[in-house]
């Protein structure tokens, strides 16, 4: 009835992911008190749970990403403090539960932190820096979410029901196959996978789609704002990669589950094609995480510099050649697969090929800076402390491209170091400078600045600290993933890294003060012009949060830098050009397709990993019928009317009046 | 802090219909264009997924375990009438296609029973030839070579049957709701998928059949 599904599942014998469990499930449950017993159900459900909206969707993205961020980081604590207690000894984490944790640190961390990050930003902002109004199509958007957020869940279920994988990140065969891994772990891994990895696909072709066919009249090519670019380069990556992780979880899913010989020791299977495979989608992946962050430092130095990018069109042609790039440089992850020198040659040098549109990136963004009136906000802080880091990290990914040295250092906490220092360095720092940078647009006030800052000292300061450490023990020969050792020379490298990941909570304990001291001084900090940066891009032209339709007029764009443009002319005639000519607009209509497709969604991967057939026909069965309902839809579209449209925006055009006479008195 | 502008000179210029194509001049393009380059990219990345399968069976294609090779296996008599089907199959959809803009709804739906008639019939041959070789102890858990064939050959066929799913439902939206312009896109995008499965079915056919049997 239940498949492999018994009360052995859950670990009653380990009290650690019980007790986190239970202190999630008490919170969850108290959130959802909260929300049934106050009356917010019908409001949620109304205006975010079933909203096609790209703004609302994209905040969705963020807070996934914000709460799985936490997730990830409690599990790099406990690594931390493992390493820095198992030197002679066992430490207080069982190798069967570290091994989980480990997995599930870099899974999180890259799938559902990092990616709903990005995805999030870029679909808040890409469709108000185009001038449009919504995504190409809003109901796919809301579909692509919610299965990102059916992953997230599965994981997250895999603590107390079952397990999760022992097999690290990536799940490499053979020690994925059913043979060595024989629990639910890895199903858990690839079923959450594929459902976050349609989301995802999804997703990129919405926002491929939109930057391609919907843009305002006049938003050329060449004068789309740099972040468009990075997008549009990310989302390409994405349509022509994650098909491939598709296919190779599927693959593994039928080694496991119908006894299929793609990877396993016998019968010809060949493990070492699964690496292949995996990195032909895992580094365009890198790419795909960190070219938005590069979009967004474009803005935010260019905003703080008050300048316009150094360099708009090198930047437009290091983005594609990235893109085009990222494709040809697989193999440096397991150069020690012995593919002969001719191979790993080409590779190596194709990986430090790579590093050269990435260093004009650097020098455009230094040269934006040069010369401009720098103002050091939180998100610049960010920003700055990215190009340092971020060229640390870069170099030592130069380093190990050069197969010898990579012989050396491959599997080593060298590279654990390497990857933290450009992930957290580029991808995080560059997702907390557009959160910091674009919630004034999203919520109509600013985050606080001082507790802003102080995240990020504690956040740079407290990499350094946590990871310098692994680069030296590293070098000393250390390997990843190690439960226990007995090497006096890496003990108190270790321990140091520990302290680092404290100094990191320090910085993550004043991101969410920052969160509630701003929410809570709401009133105060307004920000009734839209434009609080006094910035250059179209997304500031509209009301902040913008109207739902973005735009009651659909920009007409005339130059590279058109807000920036408009909004220096009126400040020199002291007064807004003439009121436009209102229209009604049409918008496309909320749907809840999107949350019960996830659900049905949810029920499959359930009902796959623990064998349960009938629950995953019945899910799949739900699923087609939520296909079919959304088809027969009559009216997909409401009308917004004109006088609607006049009044949102009458209240804008009123408070950047006031702003511009302000200014001049 | 806050100097500001307006939104307000930013009236877009009415954009004549003929030359809004999306790509900037003159702003969004129109729907239907949306909804077919959209899933154009789609199918592109199903394409990439697909050659990930291909990928596969061609480094696993000579890992035979001392199991039985293509040589063995593949009946191109099959092969031929599934290649028969599918390919008449693309060209009823094509028929189906001008019905609709003639907005004629028998022969729309006369052309899609025959697609899916044809489709069906297809799928069968295949369940077929996989139950014969399963059979014959040559199913996928024989060897490498036979689980890439199974999985590359099986998921085309996945791809028909979700193809057939699809096909109904469009019969049943022509018939009960007519030739809506949101009904017409979806077909435009139904009948793309369909013609692609045959452009697939043509390299399988070439590549793992033809090829496997011949050398």
């Amino acid at each position: 009835m239940l498949g492999k599904l018994t009360w052995e599942a859950i670990p009653f014998n380990e009290p650690i992911p019980l007790i986190a469990a239970g202190v999630v499930g008490l919170i969850l449950a108290a959130v959802l008190a909260w929300v049934v017993l106050k009356g917010h159900l019908p409001y949620l459900w109304r205006e975010w749970i079933t909203s096609v909206d790209h703004k609302r969707i994209g905040v969705m993205y963020c807070v996934l990403a914000l709460v799985m961020l936490i997730r990830g980081f409690i599990d790099a604590v406990m690594m931390r403090s493992q390493q820095a207690l198992a030197f002679h000894g066992p430490g207080y984490l069982p190798p069967e539960h570290y091994d989980q944790i480990f997995s599930a640190h870099g899974t999180i961390m890259i799938f559902f932190v990092a990616m709903p990050f990005v995805v999030g930003l870029m679909n808040y902002v890409v469709p108000l820096q185009l001038g449009v109004r919504d995504v190409a199509f809003p109901t796919l958007n809301s579909v692509a979410f919610w299965l990102t957020a059916t992953g997230a869940l599965l994981v997250n279920v895999s603590m107390v029901v079952g397990e999760f994988a022992r097999t690290g990140w990536l799940p490499f065969p053979p020690l994925s196959e059913l043979a060595y891994s024989p629990g639910v772990g890895v199903d858990y891994y690839c079923w959450a996978l594929q459902l976050s990895g349609i989301g995802t696909l999804v997703g990129g072709i919405n926002l491929v789609t939109t930057i391609l066919k919907t843009r305002a009249p006049g938003m050329r090519y060449t004068r789309m704002p740099v972040f468009c670019w990075t997008s549009l380069a990310s989302n390409l990556l994405i349509v022509a990669s994650f098909p491939v992780l598709t296919a190779t979880l599927a693959m593994l899913l039928l080694d496991r589950y119908l006894g299929f010989h793609f990877f396993t020791n016998e019968a010809g299977g060949n493990p070492m094609m699964f690496m292949n495979l995996i990195w032909i989608w895992g580094h365009p992946e890198v790419y795909i995480l960190v070219l938005p962050a590069f979009g967004v430092f474009s803005e935010v130095v260019s905003t703080f510099s008050g300048k316009p990018l150094f360099g708009y069109r090198s930047m437009v042609m290091a983005t594609m050649a990235i893109c085009i790039l990222s494709f040809l440089v697989w193999l440096h992850h397991f150069f020690t697969m012995g593919a002969g020198a001719d191979v790993n040659g080409f590779f190596g040098v194709m990986t430090m090929i790579i590093a050269v549109p990435t260093g004009v990136k650097v020098f455009n963004w230094l040269f934006t800076m040069y010369r401009g009136r720098v103002r050091f906000t939180a998100a610049m802080h960010w920003a700055i402390g990215f190009m340092v880091t971020f060229v640390i990290g870069g170099m030592t990914g130069v380093l190990m491209s050069i197969p010898p040295a990579d012989f050396v250092l491959h599997n080593s906490l060298f590279l654990v170091a390497h990857f933290h220092n450009v992930a957290i360095g580029a991808v995080l720092f560059g997702a907390l400078a557009g959160y910091t940078f674009w919630f004034p647009k999203a919520f109509g006030f600013a985050l606080d600045e001082r507790l802003g800052k102080a995240a990020f000292w504690c956040w740079l300061i407290g990499f350094y600290v946590a990871f310098v450490p692994l680069y030296v023990v590293g070098l000393e020969g250390m390997t990843r993933r190690l439960q226990h050792y007995d090497q006096p020379q890496w003990h108190p490298w270790l321990l140091v890294a520990g302290v680092g990941s404290l100094i990191i909570l320090c910085g993550i304990g004043f991101l969410v003060a920052q969160l509630v001291v701003s929410i809570r001084s709401r009133v105060r900090r307004t920000e009734p012009t839209g434009d609080p940066w006094d910035a250059r891009t179209l997304e500031w032209a509209t009301s902040s949060p913008p109207p739902y339709f973005n735009f009651a007029v659909m920009p007409n764009v005339k130059g590279e830098e058109h807000y920036w443009n408009i909004k220096q002319a009126a400040r020199k005639r002291m007064a807004l050009g003439p009121e436009p000519e209102y229209e009604a607009i049409e918008m496309p209509r909320n749907s809840p397709t999107g949350f019960v497709t996830a659900f049905f969604g949810t029920v499959i991967g359930f009902a796959l990993v623990w064998h349960i057939v009938w629950m995953a026909i019945l899910g799949l069965a739900g699923a087609y019928a939520t296909f079919v309902v959304f088809a027969w839809r009559d009216h997909g579209e409401e009308v917004v009317s004109r006088d609607e449209v006049a009044r949102i925006d009458r209240a804008n055009r009123l408070a950047r009046k006031v702003a511009i006479t302000e200014v001049t008195t | 802090m806050s100097a500001e502008a307006p939104a307000v000179s930013m009236i877009a210029a009415p954009a004549s219909p003929v030359d809004v194509t999306g790509h900037g001049d003159g702003g969004p393009a129109p729907r239907h264009i949306i909804v077919g380059y959209g899933f154009w990219i789609f199918l592109i990345s199903d394409i990439v997924m697909f050659s990930a399968f291909f990928a596969a069976y061609a480094v696993l294609a000579s890992a035979t375990a001392g199991g039985p090779g293509p040589k063995q296996l593949f009946d191109l008599h099959n092969v031929a009438i599934e290649t028969a089907c599918l390919l008449l199959s693309s060209f009823s959809c094509g028929i189906a296609s001008l019905a609709v803009a003639d907005r004629r709804i028998w022969l729309t739906q006369g052309a899609l029973l025959v697609t899916g008639l044809l489709g069906a019939t297809f799928l069968g041959l295949e369940v077929h030839e996989f139950a014969h070789l399963v059979a014959a102890n040559a199913g996928p858990e024989r060897s490498a070579f036979l689980s890439s064939f199974f999985a590359l050959v099986g998921c085309h066929g996945a791809h028909i049957t979700a193809g057939l799913l699809w096909l109904g439902t469009m019969m049943a939206q022509f018939q009960a709701k007519g030739f809506r312009a949101d009904i017409r896109r979806r077909y435009l995008c139904f009948s793309l998928f369909w013609h692609a499965l045959d452009i697939v079915w043509v390299a399988i056919f070439s590549l793992v059949y033809l090829n496997g049997a011949l050398t």
